[in-house]
């Protein structure tokens, strides 16, 4: 039966149920009802954990990291400023290869401050080596963070689940929680193969030259290539348990003859599904919905746009002077197709700007430059004229 | 570790039997290294049920050369400023998983006083099960001798050089152990590798302790001092004996012991032998008023700390350590 819950309420009950011997928290909006939460479960003897409630993102990274290290199973979560002051722990633990799962409550990250949604942050530390899935709404959080689990122990690679903070954390919706019983059956107790253990002593994060480092660097690349085939079968696995699929690594809808095509990564796709019913577009439509971001999926996204003539990528964060991230990775994903699809790319809803239903005619309509990039609904009159 | 009860003098075996170690020779830490040295005798005290966490710097470096590694306990490498952090990660989860097996936190004195300060911090606060060890070596080492927050005033760095315009650092070196004190964990301590029993006794007491301890073990590091590596142990000595280096307990943050200094040394005897203080013997007023500076500092740690005793002789005399934790004996 479906419940009446908040993203992060929904997500610290889902938390609860993976079982995670340590937590490690510090608090930041909009991840801060997580936290809360988690506390609150602690607190009521609900759940069974040591919640370390630490001084800075920095450290709860890092506790985080001893705790996963030492053989328990591990979870923290964060947020924008946050993502960014644990950054250099978060590729820590991924070199180090050692497993464990965070939510991040995707938030942008300032100056100027804002604390409302885009993905900047996440997309900040796409390359720390950590696997990245991005839900489109709150079942799918709570789907994905049991599989992240799951993917994280199999691959030895961290996860990082990412729910675009408000527009799902602080969101009430009916949720389906699964039960205590089917979460056990689909995560099996943590057992990490390079535990702490004065049993057999083993020295981890030592230092490594020139001789050694590229064969790291390339084992941790395998791993993520790899990691696919783990996250394709997590999501099968679930769904064949509790009936709901997160799309694994994307999922595609509309028309198979469809010509047109909007990719879309996070709680965007909801607005976009709303907005294809409410403003029925002249021609067939498909509607792409990125899941993995990290490992990137080339295949599976050239394989989703065949066919396709024109491709609008809408993404909620950009890399200044070059522009927008899952634009340009898919763009070159797409490159060695022989007819790709023509590729338009946005940044919109950034900092929390709305993201009205309206936004998919004028998406549709804007026709921008092939290959080019740019932040949409910009009201250029406001700036300075240098900045314009 | 095995629960089966044998029949044996333990103290017999013991004297036939090598101190456990672990941290094993052939690493690669310079001549005289204070550091090495104050790791072996803490390891050699705390026994193989330990898990060690350590920040970046030297030691971490000398002992670990992938594939190669020192350690004959767990040891873990995060990065500079979360040593701290990572033990209180092992900790709470060897507390969910029933363990008892001590974790032991590690760092220089840049990644305690200055970049980790915080994570240690926190983790004191907390409440944590372990034990934090600070190597004083009083400068970035492993980056090539800049100054820290623990380099004393006056000492010559290559970020505090001596010039014209300048006697060295200009500040004073952090009184961590006062810092340390305010978050009245149940013990903290100095020691010196000149005094290898007391640091194996205070690790010994540390490691009894269920809860925050910290020490501070001054280990010179002949490289960035400026001096002979054979004379380590005496220049350590040197400080402790002119007071600059009070040796030091204190439980809940109050002072519980002081080791005496029955007869106190000038600091121009351990300054002399040391070339990040050879710009303080020129002929220049201000080297002079330096070296009244320095001496005025360690007069006020001998009245702070009480440090002018008729006490035991502080010379090192004891035999074979013991480890005695939860009924457990190690050798």
């Amino acid at each position: 039966m479906p419940l009446a819950l908040e993203g992060s309420q929904a997500l610290a009950r889902t938390v609860a149920l993976c079982r995670p011997q340590v937590v490690a928290a510090y608090p930041i909006t909009p991840q801060t009802h997580i936290v809360e939460n988690i506390s609150r479960l602690v607190a009521d003897g609900v759940f069974d954990c040591e919640f370390v409630s630490v001084e800075s993102e920095f450290s709860a990274a890092s506790v985080a990291l001893g705790a996963a290290a030492a053989g328990s199973r591990a979870y923290t979560a964060s947020a924008s400023q946050g993502i960014m002051l644990m950054s250099e722990v978060l590729f820590n633990i991924a070199g180090l290869r050692v497993p464990m799962v965070m939510t991040c409550a995707n938030r942008s990250v300032g100056g100027p401050l804002n604390i409302w949604n885009d993905q900047q942050d996440s997309m900040a530390v796409r390359d720390s080596g950590w696997i990245q899935l991005y839900c489109a709404d709150n079942q799918e959080a709570i789907d994905t963070t049991i599989q992240a689990y799951r993917i994280a122990e199999r691959t030895e690679l961290p996860v990082m689940v990412c729910v675009d903070g408000f527009t799902l954390t602080h969101t009430l919706e009916p949720l389906e929680l699964p039960s205590q019983e089917e979460v056990d059956a689909f995560l099996p107790p943590y057992a990490f193969s390079r535990s702490l253990d004065p049993a057999h002593p083993i020295s981890i994060g030592t230092l490594v030259t020139p001789e050694h480092f590229s064969e790291v660097r390339h084992a941790h690349h395998t791993a993520m290539v790899k990691a696919i085939a783990e996250i394709e079968a997590a999501d099968g696995d679930w769904q064949a348990l509790s009936g709901r699929s997160g799309g694994a690594l994307l999922e595609s809808s509309g028309p198979a003859d469809a010509t047109v095509g909007v990719l879309t990564i996070g709680s965007i796709h909801g607005t976009l599904l709303e907005a294809m019913t409410e403003y029925p577009a002249s021609e067939p439509v498909r509607l792409i919905k990125l899941r993995c971001f990290r490992p990137f999926p080339a295949a599976a996204i050239r394989a989703a746009c065949a066919g396709l003539e024109r491709l609008v990528v809408v993404e909620r964060a950009l890399s200044p002077g070059s522009g927008g991230i899952v634009g340009n990775e898919v763009r070159a994903a797409l490159s060695t197709m022989e007819q790709p699809p023509r590729v338009e790319n946005y940044a919109v809803g950034l900092g929390g700007r709305d993201v009205p239903l309206d936004l998919y005619p004028r998406l549709l309509e804007a026709d921008g430059e092939v290959g080019g990039f740019s932040v949409f609904d910009v009201d250029v009159s406001r700036l300075a004229p240098e900045d314009q | 570790m095995s629960e089966t009860t044998v029949d044996i003098d333990i103290a017999a075996l013991r004297r036939k039997q090598p101190r456990f170690r672990g941290i094993e020779a052939g690493h690669r830490a310079c001549l005289g290294c204070g550091q090495a040295l104050a790791a072996r005798l803490m390891t050699e005290a705390a026994g193989p049920d330990v898990t060690l966490t350590n920040a970046t710097g030297c030691l971490e470096v000398f002992t670990t050369p992938w594939p190669e590694s020192a350690w004959r306990v767990p040891w873990m490498h995060s990065l500079f400023e979360n040593s701290a952090a990572i033990a209180a990660g092992v900790e709470a989860a060897y507390k969910m998983q029933g363990r008892k097996t001590k974790v032991i936190a590690m760092g220089g004195d840049g990644s305690t006083f200055d970049i980790g300060f915080q994570a240690l911090s926190g983790a004191l606060e907390r409440g944590h099960n372990m034990l934090y060890i600070c190597y004083d070596n009083e400068a970035y080492m492993n980056t090539g001798i800049q100054r820290s927050s623990s380099t004393p005033h006056a000492a010559t760095t290559t970020t505090s050089p001596a010039g014209k315009a300048r006697m060295g650092k200009r500040h004073l070196k952090k009184d961590i152990i006062t810092i340390i004190a305010a978050h009245h964990i149940p013990y903290a301590a100095t020691t010196s590798v000149a005094y290898p029993s007391d640091v194996r006794k205070k690790v010994r007491r540390a490691m009894a302790i269920e809860g925050p301890t910290f020490l501070l073990i001054h280990a010179p590091c002949p490289l960035g001092w400026g001096h002979e590596g054979n004379l380590t142990i005496e220049v350590a000595r040197l400080a402790v004996q002119t007071g600059l280096f009070p040796i030091i307990e204190l439980e809940r943050g109050q002072l519980a012991n002081a080791m005496p200094i029955r007869d106190p040394r000038p600091v121009t005897d351990y300054l002399k032998v040391q070339n990040r203080f050879r710009h303080l013997f020129a002929d220049d007023l201000r080297a002079k008023e330096e070296l009244e500076h320095l001496q005025a500092l360690a007069d006020y740690n001998m009245e702070t700390y009480d440090l002018r005793g008729e006490g035991p002789d502080a010379m090192d005399t004891e035999a074979a350590d013991t480890v005695k934790r939860r009924g457990t004996r190690w050798a």
